[in-house]
C-alpha cells in the first residue's frame, strides 16, 4: 500500500515538474473527451427534442395521406379515388377493431370576426374523436358531438391564441364568430398546445365539425386526410395493416391494384429524422474516437521520451532495490494520471461548451452521466493502454545499464 | 566463521561488436562478516565490473557467487532486486542521487521498495540516517543545493538506511577533497565498529589504508592481499588535518 501511493506520488510529482510539457501532451484527449462528449450529447438532445414532439403529436398516432405512394402519372391514372369520402371515414369508425379513434382532416381558413376583432387562422374541421386522439383536452366548455357532426352545426372550439386574439379578456364560450361571413357559435376552447414539431402554433386554430366544414365552409366532398388513433404502442402495425384492408375494400381495388393512399405513423416520421441525425452523430463520434487515439499516441510518445530522459533515474531506482514491477507501476500511473487529467479536463470543457450550445444556440446539449463516466474511464483505459509500451521498456531496463546511460 | 561473501573463479566478458573485453579473469574473493577491505588497483583494472557484480546490479559471465551462503546466479530478478534492497547498500562515486529530490527524500528510497514493512516510519528512519552521517540539517536541501561531500553523505545515508550487512563503496571519496574525504572515511569506520561489513574501492593508498584488508587487483585478477596490522584511525587523521588548516590559516 505504501509503494503504490509512493509510486503515484513520484508519477504525480513528475507531472507536476513538466507542468507545460504535461498539459500539451494532454491536449489530444482533453480535446478527444469533450468532442466525444459534446457530440454524444446533442445527439441525445437532438433525440429528446424529436421524442418530446412525438408525444406531443400522440404516440399511437397514424396519419393517411390520399394518393399512390408510387407518384407514377400513369398509375394515378389507373384509380379513381385520389380523395377519401365521408364512407371511407364512416367504414374505418364503424368496422375498425384496434382505433381508439377515427377522425376526419378538412383543411379549410380564412379571415374570422368575434368579439370586435379580426384574425386570420386555420379552421380544420375535425370528428368528435379528434381531442382524443390528439390527446388534446378542452379547456373551457365543451367539445362538439355526433349529433352536431350528423346536424353539421355551425359551431366552433377556439384553440388558445385565437381565443386569446379575438375575446382578450372575456370568455367566449357562447359567443359568436363569423368565419368567412358564416355566423358560428362558440362552444368551447381548448387547452395551450404549445409549437408545433415544425414551429408554428399549434393554438392557432379553429375546430368545426368535418361535415360542417366540408358543406358549409368548402362545398366540397373530399375528406384531405384521416387521423387514426392505435390502441396501443405495441398494436400500431397491426392497426396499420386494418387501414389499408378496410381502406382498400372501401375503395374497391383489385389485387393487382396498388394502394391509393399513403399511411404513416409519427414513429416512422421520426425515424427518418433521428437516422440522420444518428448517422451524422455516429460519423463524428468516430472523428471524436480517431482524435483520442491521436491523444493516446501523444501520450505514449511523451513516455518514451520521459523514459529516456530518466532512464538514470530508472537505474537508481533498481539499484537500491525496485523490481521491475515497481518501475512499470510508476511509469503506467504517470501515463494514466495524464490521461485521466486530460480526461478530466475534457468533461469540464465539454460542461462548458454544452453550457454554451443550450444558451447561444438553437441546438440542445443533453450531458449524459453515463457518458462521461464513460470517457472519464476510456481516457484512464487510453493511458494504461498507451503507456504500457513506455513503461515495460523503463521495467526492463538493466540496473548497471540504466545506471551508465549517459 | 561463516562468509558474507564468497566468489569463486568469476569471470566477466564485455562483448563490444567483434572485440571481447575480459574484465575479470577468475576472481576468487572472501569477506567475513564485520571485516572493512579495500579494494585498490589500476584503472581499468576491473574494480568497478567487480563492485557491480558483488552488489547484484550485474551478473557474472562464469563462476560462482554466494552472499550469505546463498547462490546469487539461481536468483531471479525479483529476488535480485530484493537482495539489494534488504542486505546491500551501495555507494557510487557519482554519488547517483536523485535529482530535484530534497536529501530526506532521496535517502527514504530504498523504504519505499521494502516490502517487510520493518520499518514504520520511513521518515524517521531517513532523519536518523543523515544524523548518522551528520547532516540531518540538511534534509531538505536539493543534491544541486548540497556541496560533494555533503551529496556523498546523503548517498551513504541512502546506503545505510536499510539496516544492509554490506555496504559496497565504488571510489566514493573520488570526488572530494583530502579533509572531506577523510571526514567520510570517519562515518565508514564507525558504521564497521556498529557491524557493518564494507568493501571500498579507491585509488588513493591513503585512504584504503583505513581499512583492515587491502586487496590489489590488475587485469581482472587478485594479485596481492595486505593486512594492515595498524589500520589508520580517520577520527585522529581528521582532528590533526583541522589542526593543521587552523595552524596554516594563522600564519596567512
Ligand atoms: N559496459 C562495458 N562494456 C565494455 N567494456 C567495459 C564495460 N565496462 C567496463 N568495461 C571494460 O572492462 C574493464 C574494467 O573496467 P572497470 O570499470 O571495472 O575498471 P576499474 O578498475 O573500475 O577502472 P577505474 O579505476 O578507472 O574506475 C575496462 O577495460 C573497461 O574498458
Ligand atoms: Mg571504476
Amino acid at each position: 500500500m505504501r509503494l503504490i501511493k509512493n509510486l503515484l506520488k513520484s508519477a504525480l510529482k513528475s507531472i507536476a515538474k513538466n507542468k507545460t510539457r504535461s498539459l500539451l501532451t494532454s491536449l489530444g484527449i482533453i480535446i478527444g473527451v469533450s468532442a466525444v462528449i459534446i457530440m454524444v450529447s446533442i445527439g441525445q438532445g437532438a433525440s429528446a427534442q424529436i421524442e418530446e414532439q412525438i408525444s406531443a403529436l400522440g404516440e399511437n398516432l397514424i396519419i393517411v395521406f390520399p394518393g399512390s405512394a408510387a407518384t407514377g402519372g400513369v398509375k394515378l391514372g389507373a384509380g379513381t379515388y385520389v380523395r377519401f369520402t365521408l364512407e371511407d371515414v364512416k367504414k374505418l369508425k364503424e368496422e375498425g377493431t384496434l382505433f381508439n379513434g377515427v377522425s376526419a382532416i378538412v383543411r379549410t381558413g380564412g379571415q374570422i370576426i368575434g368579439g370586435g376583432n379580426n384574425w386570420a387562422t386555420s379552421v380544420l374541421g375535425v370528428s368528435t374523436d379528434y381531442t382524443k386522439i390528439r390527446e388534446w383536452p378542452i379547456k373551457e366548455g365543451e367539445f362538439f358531438t355526433d349529433r352536431d357532426v350528423v346536424g353539421k352545426r355551425k359551431v366552433a372550439v377556439l384553440g388558445k391564441t385565437v381565443a386569446d386574439e379575438l375575446f382578450p379578456n372575456e370568455n367566449p364560450v357562447g359567443e359568436r364568430v363569423r368565419i368567412r361571413n358564416i355566423p358560428f357559435t362558440v362552444i368551447g376552447v381548448l387547452s395551450e398546445k404549445g409549437q408545433s414539431p415544425r414551429g408554428t402554433d399549434e393554438d392557432d386554430v379553429i375546430l368545426t365539425p368535418y361535415t360542417t366544414a366540408l358543406y358549409r365552409l368548402k362545398g366540397g366532398r373530399y375528406i384531405d386526410m384521416i387521423l387514426v388513433s392505435a390502441v396501443s404502442k405495441d398494436q400500431i402495425t397491426q392497426a396499420q395493416e386494418e387501414i389499408r384492408t378496410l381502406l382498400r375494400e372501401s375503395h374497391r381495388l383489385h389485387l393487382w391494384q396498388d394502394d391509393d393512399f399513403r399511411i404513416r405513423t409519427q414513429t416512422e416520421i421520426i425515424e427518418r429524422a433521428t437516422e440522420t441525425s444518428k448517422v451524422l452523430t455516429l460519423l463524428l463520434g468516430a472523428i471524436a474516437a480517431v482524435s483520442l487515439i491521436v491523444g493516446g499516441i501523444g501520450i505514449m510518445n511523451i513516455m518514451l521520451v520521459s523514459v529516456t530522459e530518466r532512464t538514470r533515474e530508472i537505474g537508481i531506482r533498481l539499484s537500491v532495490g525496485a523490481r521491475s514491477g515497481d518501475i512499470l507501476i510508476q511509469f503506467l500511473s504517470e501515463a494514466t494520471v495524464l490521461s485521466l487529467t486530460g480526461g478530466i479536463i475534457g468533461i469540464l470543457l465539454s460542461i462548458g461548451v454544452a453550457f454554451l450550445i443550450n444558451r447561444f444556440t438553437s441546438l440542445s446539449a443533453l450531458i449524459n452521466p453515463g457518458i462521461v463516466l464513460l470517457s472519464f474511464l476510456f481516457s484512464g483505459g487510453i493511458g494504461v493502454f498507451f503507456g504500457f509500451y513506455p513503461a515495460r521498456k523503463a521495467a526492463n531496463l538493466n540496473p548497471i545499464d540504466a545506471l551508465r546511460y549517459e | 566463521m561463516a562468509y558474507v561473501i564468497k566468489m569463486d573463479s568469476i569471470t566477466k566478458i564485455y562483448q563490444m561488436g567483434e572485440v571481447k573485453v575480459h574484465a575479470l579473469r577468475g576472481i576468487d574473493f572472501k569477506v567475513n562478516e564485520g571485516e572493512f577491505v579495500s579494494i585498490m588497483g589500476p584503472s581499468g583494472s576491473g574494480k568497478s565490473t567487480l563492485m557491480n557484480l558483488l552488489g547484484c546490479l550485474d551478473t557474472p559471465s562464469s563462476g560462482e557467487y554466494f552472499l550469505e551462503g546463498i547462490n546469487v546466479n539461481s536468483l531471479n530478478k525479483k529476488q535480485l532486486a530484493d537482495i539489494r534492497n534488504h542486505k546491500i547498500g551501495f555507494v557510487f562515486q557519482g554519488f547517483n542521487l536523485l535529482p530535484r529530490t530534497s536529501a530526506l527524500e532521496n535517502v527514504e528510497l530504498p523504504l519505499i521498495y521494502d516490502r517487510r514493512g520493518r520499518i514504520k516510519n520511513p521518515r524517521k528512519a531517513a532523519l536518523e540516517a543523515l544524523d548518522k552521517v551528520g547532516i540531518a540539517d540538511r534534509g531538505h536541501h536539493q543534491p544541486n543545493q548540497l556541496s560533494g561531500g555533503e551529496q556523498q553523505r546523503v548517498a551513504i545515508a541512502r546506503a545505510l538506511v536499510n539496516n544492509p550487512a554490506i555496504i559496497l563503496a565504488d571510489e566514493p571519496t573520488g570526488n572530494i577533497d583530502t579533509l572531506t574525504s577523510v571526514d567520510v572515511m570517519t562515518v565508514f569506520q564507525k558504521l564497521n565498529n556498529e557491524g557493518i561489513t564494507i568493501i571500498l574501492v579507491t585509488h588513493e593508498r591513503d585512504i584504503a589504508s583505513y581499512a583492515r584488508r587491502i586487496v590489489k587487483i590488475r587485469d581482472g585478477k587478485v594479485r596481492k592481499e595486505i593486512i594492515e596490522e595498524n589500520p589508520r584511525d580517520a577520527k585522529k587523521d581528521l582532528e590533526e588535518l583541522k589542526k593543521g588548516q587552523a595552524f596554516e590559516e594563522e600564519i596567512q
